[in-house]
């Protein structure tokens, strides 16, 4: 079957926060937005707790403070030139959703209300501020609707479940993608001038994640097999609480709103490990201290859980400003909040790495900062990198519209200045290849089956054994060996699905090989730092090391298909690297 | 336990009509359904196709008729069903695989309600004021996922896939009493016709059927009262 060849002037890869903002600044120009989804299916949707702004509108505020707790939170690798732009653009940012028409929760006086969250402090981490603006907790589920509700009302085109194979690359400019059509199997080539990829995380390289099945990693893949670096891949943030077991993410506003962690023997252990801010420190910190005490014994009843209690908030508080988790605690663990504490486990929720780009969200693909001409990145799958070595909570959902919306007005500029690049002939071929490969393993040939879920299975679960909260030398070294491993294995994957339509058989088969790419470059980027920063902790190097490690690194594929790592330096403008305590 | 898995098929590259399967999976109470399609899917039998991607009741992609009811196969857990599970595609919208439809048609009839606020006044240099009072006022149906259980459980869109359905209308309902909003003419002008609000019978299958708790019925109710209202 023949490839299907469109022209627009700009490709947007991914619907959530990042690619719509992006597509509603680039409003009248000639733009495609793919989504491998259906619209408003993407994770931005499941974001709960807030968005973090300085509005000030419940007490003294201002964007330094904002500004200082992101560059702290961040283990002082975060880009300082690039979090004050998140911090500063934060502000219009709000305002702008709720002239769009986002229903933000109200204070008494009509003002968008806030509340506290994890690391975010007035007067440089005295005590918290409520700065988190918040629709109940369905804050990303308003963005992402709000946001696809103005996409209707400007006409934007989609191309839905469309699954990007391939970033096409000519003379050293992006020159479109390629992609397959879920709906009838069929090979799509899109010849643009600029491309974004706003494609999220890649979450599901761990078996407990918050993550959407969909985060499998594809945009940082692709980018990452076109030659472009991933950066800090080693920084993957596990958010304090998932529902034990499952994963599912309860809020850090349920915290905010005054919830309590709770260990086996009672205690507010995290008054011990930071007594200003206790159950508000960072997420990377309550992470860590949820994983010692459970090593200590001191688990709820001796397993692998503590307890997030809500119970003296009262019926009211949790039902009306918790009303979403509620009903997940309720649905699924068949308990409820209001009574009995929640069982919680730290899950794999974010990626601090990602493609790297500049504050334009333009890639950029070296040590200097060279920039791929019509290549940009904007959201999880991008690294500009405001969220260092740890991510604060809320800073998601700036970050997705404050560069998304940065990388639209560039894309804007670019591609009145450029013509179109001319498209490498036969672009659909390697793409084709690929599926035709899948498409046949195993048939008849009489080897050995390797199944897709297989490989997932052992992938996922070694990743949370191995290269999770807590990492060293030995464990990331065997990690790294059976990537390897798996990596070859995946090379004879074989697939029940012959057919063309809808086959999602296929898809997880691709999607496995983009899980496969980002794990490989978070275990080399974790073996060779040989420090603990932020997320990245290495029981055998367990102190920050500013004189070699303030540093970011750029993990390349060699051709051979190895990793070579390189590492850039950090902007450092307002806040000069101190201790981290809080 | 043992739950057997009885699932409506249809490949229409393997076979013109729809057919059933029939998978034993080893379940707990506490699996999700979407939890036992993954496990037949990924260790039975690959070619069995649906769509997902949150697993928890958000993104709105696996509303599918379980056990004869619409539901998300992420939010109904085993104890809830039973031993003997069906699971069919929703009905009313063609089916392109298995239990995968297609919902263009449905997300065009959302469209048409203008879903977005309509403001054309310039805004002001902050936010708008909005108390809580006025906020809580749509709060109900900010909540949709447009997942298409309401509409597709809903016997007068059966009857006439014309009608624009209780999703379109819910999310009217959201930009209708919402006090930013000066939309509401020409919003309610695409209520007011043919296959518009009017063809709701107040059956409550929708009610039933939304994995979200929308009392769907009282919004169209408020809707029908605003058209009532207007032409007084």
């Amino acid at each position: 079957m023949a490839a299907t060849y469109h022209q627009f002037e700009v490709v947007v890869v991914g619907a959530g926060g990042a690619g719509l903002m992006a597509a509603l600044n680039l409003r009248g120009r000639d733009v495609a937005v793919l989504s491998k989804l259906y619209p408003v299916r993407s994770h931005t949707g499941a974001a709960q707790g807030g968005i973090g702004a300085a509005l000030g509108n419940m007490e003294e505020d201002h964007w330094e403070w904002h500004m200082f707790d992101t560059v702290k939170g961040g283990d002082y690798l975060t880009d300082q030139d690039a979090a004050e732009i998140l911090v500063r653009e934060s502000i219009e940012t709000v305002l702008e959703l709720e002239h769009w028409g986002l229903p933000f929760s109200r204070t008494p006086d009509g003002k968008i209300a806030q509340r506290p969250f994890g690391g975010h402090t007035r007067e440089f981490g005295k005590a918290p501020v409520r700065r988190s603006c918040y629709a109940a907790d369905r804050t990303g589920h308003m963005i992402l609707q709000t946001l696809y509700q103005q996409c209707i009302r400007h006409q934007v085109k989609f191309f839905n479940e469309f699954l990007v194979l391939e970033l096409l690359v000519d003379s050293g400019r992006v020159a479109g993608v390629v992609a397959l059509s879920i709906a009838d199997g069929s090979l799509h080539v899109f010849h643009a001038k600029a491309v974004l990829f706003a494609t999220g995380g890649c979450g599901r390289i761990y078996q407990i994640t918050s993550n959407a099945h969909a985060l499998t990693g594809d945009g940082m893949a692709v980018a990452w097999r076109a030659g472009v670096p991933l950066e800090d891949m080693e920084f993957f943030q596990f958010h304090p609480t998932g529902i034990y077991r499952l994963g599912i993410l309860i809020t850090e506003a349920a915290r905010g709103e005054g919830g309590k962690l709770i260990n086996g023997r009672g205690e507010r252990f995290m008054e011990k490990y930071a007594p200003t801010l206790g159950d508000l420190a960072p997420r990377d910190i309550i992470s860590r201290c949820i994983y010692l005490e459970l090593r200590q014994g001191h688990g709820i009843n001796g397993k692998w859980y503590v307890h997030l209690d809500l119970t003296h908030l009262g019926r009211d508080v949790i039902e009306s400003k918790l009303p979403d988790i509620t009903d997940f605690v309720r649905t699924y663990l068949g308990l409820d909040p209001v009574k009995e504490p929640i069982p919680v486990q730290p899950t794999a929720h974010y990626a601090m790495g990602g493609i790297p780009t500049d504050i334009w969200g333009r890639v950029v693909v070296d040590e200097k900062n060279r920039v791929l001409p019509g290549f940009y990145a904007a959201g999880e799958c991008a690294c500009v990198s405001v969220h260092g070595a740890n991510r604060l909570g809320t800073n998601s959902l700036v970050d997705i519209l404050v560069f998304g919306r940065r990388a639209g007005r560039d894309i804007v500029r670019y591609v009145s200045e450029n013509d179109f690049p001319s498209l490498p002939p036969r672009s659909e071929e390697n793409a084709e290849q690929w599926l035709a490969r899948l498409r046949a393993a195993g048939n008849g040939s009489g080897g050995r089956r390797t199944s897709v879920a297989e490989l997932r299975d052992t992938l996922q679960r070694e990743m949370m054994d191995k290269a999770s909260v807590f990492r060293d030398q030995k464990l990331l070294a065997e990690m790294d060996e059976i990537l390897r491993e798996l990596q070859q294995r995946y090379q004879e994957v074989t697939i029940q699905d012959r057919g063309r339509v809808f086959n999602t058989d296929l898809v997880e088969a691709l999607e496995l090989g983009f899980l496969l790419d980002c794990a490989q470059t978070v275990v080399a980027g974790a073996l060779a730092r040989q420090e603990s920063r932020g997320a990245h902790s290495r029981e055998d190097f367990p102190k920050r090391d500013d004189q070699n490690w303030l540093k970011h690194s750029l993990a390349y594929r060699t051709p051979g298909g190895q990793i070579e790592l390189k590492y850039k330096s950090v902007s450092i403008t307002r806040f000069q690297p101190q201790e981290r305590k809080y | 336990m043992q739950v057997k898995l009885r699932i409506r098929r249809f490949d229409r590259e393997r076979a013109p009509e729809p057919y059933w399967s029939e998978y034993e999976v080893e379940a707990e109470a506490t699996d999700r359904v979407l939890d036992l399609m993954h496990s037949v899917k990924w260790y039975q039998d690959g070619t069995l196709t649906f769509r997902r991607s949150c697993a928890h009741g958000v993104c709105g992609s696996d509303a599918m008729l379980i056990n004869g009811r619409n539901r998300l196969a992420c939010k109904v857990l085993v104890k809830e069903l039973g031993k003997r599970i069906s699971i069919e595609p929703l009905r009313g919208f063609p089916v392109v695989k298995d239990l995968v439809v297609d919902q263009q048609a449905f997300f065009r009839k959302f469209e048409s309600v203008q879903p977005y606020l309509v403001a054309p006044e310039p805004p002001p240099a902050r936010e708008r004021q909005q108390s809580p009072e006025a906020r809580e006022r749509f709060d109900d149906t900010t909540k949709c996922i447009l997942c298409g259980a309401c509409t597709t459980a809903c016997p007068s869109f059966w009857s006439n896939p014309d009608y624009l359905g209780p999703a379109a209308i819910v999310n009217a309902h959201r930009f209708l009493f919402d006090d930013r909003d000066t939309g509401q003419e020409a919003r309610l002008q695409v209520l007011n016709e043919r296959d518009g609000v009017w063809r709701c019978r107040t059956i409550f299958n929708c009610v039933e059927a939304c994995p979200r708790g929308i009392d769907i019925t009282r919004a169209i109710g408020e809707v029908k009262k605003a058209l009532l209202l207007r032409r007084t």
